[in-house]
């Protein structure tokens, strides 16, 4: 797939690699945004509190 | 003896390759969650609790935004971020100080020292109760279980110190609300003291526990009049 993606983009090597950083910037970005500040609180190990159960 | 077309050998070498991709995606994936989960998650939250207390000193005197109390002695706060108050624990250090918020759900937690809702708040008979992360989040109870007897525990409100001096710690189930009780771990019995309980997780990166401290009130003055400074030392082997 990531084969693929190379094809896929325009322009020169120097160009392709470019995009490349900026798509895996973009991607780490959204992952660090939202992404993973919306499954933290389902992971077991951030409880701090006692709770009735 | 039949030998693979050549087309049948690409299809099976493309999905090898492309299972090979999607696991390396995957656990690059999950490394960069770690490393938001250890590392980042302090990075935002030390961000903003360090907001959070410029804005508590910047607005001691609003006259706009006087500090009332309810019947149980909490300071009704105003504003998003919920913060009453501010807390001191010399045993963590001479610059170690941390927002505290109202409530102890998620959200509050990633902001600061949350005070259990429905608690008496600061310097009233009953337990003032307070929950905060031990990893992550700024983690500001990562050193919880290095505190001893005779530690201090200092709550700043806008008008008040309160400084509470550590009695016990504990290990307990996660369930096990009566160390928050109003006397603690004796449910069901009226106060006559004014205690605090801490409370984080334990072990450290787990949840199968909790790390309790609880302390009672050694003292208290008026913001104007500051406290002795002996209140401020910090201990011998205090972490740094």
């Amino acid at each position: 797939m990531y084969a693929a993606l190379w094809r896929v983009l325009p322009g020169s090597t120097a160009l392709k690699i470019l995009q490349c950083l900026v798509l895996a910037l973009a991607i780490v970005a959204v992952l660090f945004l939202w992404v993973f500040p919306a499954i933290a609180p389902l992971m077991p190990f951030n409880e701090t509190t006692v709770e009735g159960g | 003896m039949t030998v693979a077309t050549a087309p049948d050998r690409d299809i099976a070498y493309l999905v090898r390759r492309t299972i090979g991709e999607v696991l390396i995606t995957v656990g690059v994936v999950l490394l960069l969650f770690a490393s938001w989960q250890l590392w980042w998650t302090d990075v935002e939250s030390n961000a903003a609790a360090r907001t959070s207390i410029d804005a508590f000193y910047g607005n001691l005197d609003d006259p706009k935004n006087p500090e009332k109390l309810d019947a149980k002695g909490m300071p009704i706060t105003i504003g998003e971020d919920g913060v009453f108050g501010i807390i001191r624990i010399p045993r963590f250090g001479k610059d170690w100080v941390r927002p505290l918020v109202e409530n102890t759900d998620w959200y509050p937690l990633t902001r600061g020292v949350g005070h259990y809702k429905g608690t008496v708040g600061p310097g009233t008979v009953g337990n003032f109760a307070l929950a905060g992360h031990r990893t992550t989040y700024g983690r500001p109870f990562h050193n919880i279980d290095l505190m001893v007897p005779g530690d201090k525990i200092i709550v700043e409100t806008k008008s008040t110190y309160f400084v509470y001096e550590m009695t016990a710690s504990e290990i307990v189930a996660p369930w096990n609300m009566s160390v928050i009780a109003p006397v603690p771990d004796k449910p069901g019995v009226k106060p006559t003291e004014a205690m605090i309980t801490l409370t984080s997780c334990h072990p450290k990166f787990s949840a199968a526990q909790r790390f309790i401290v609880h302390g009672k009130l050694l003292m208290k003055a008026k913001r104007a009049d500051g406290l002795p400074g002996d209140m401020w030392a910090v201990p011998d082997g205090a972490v740094q």
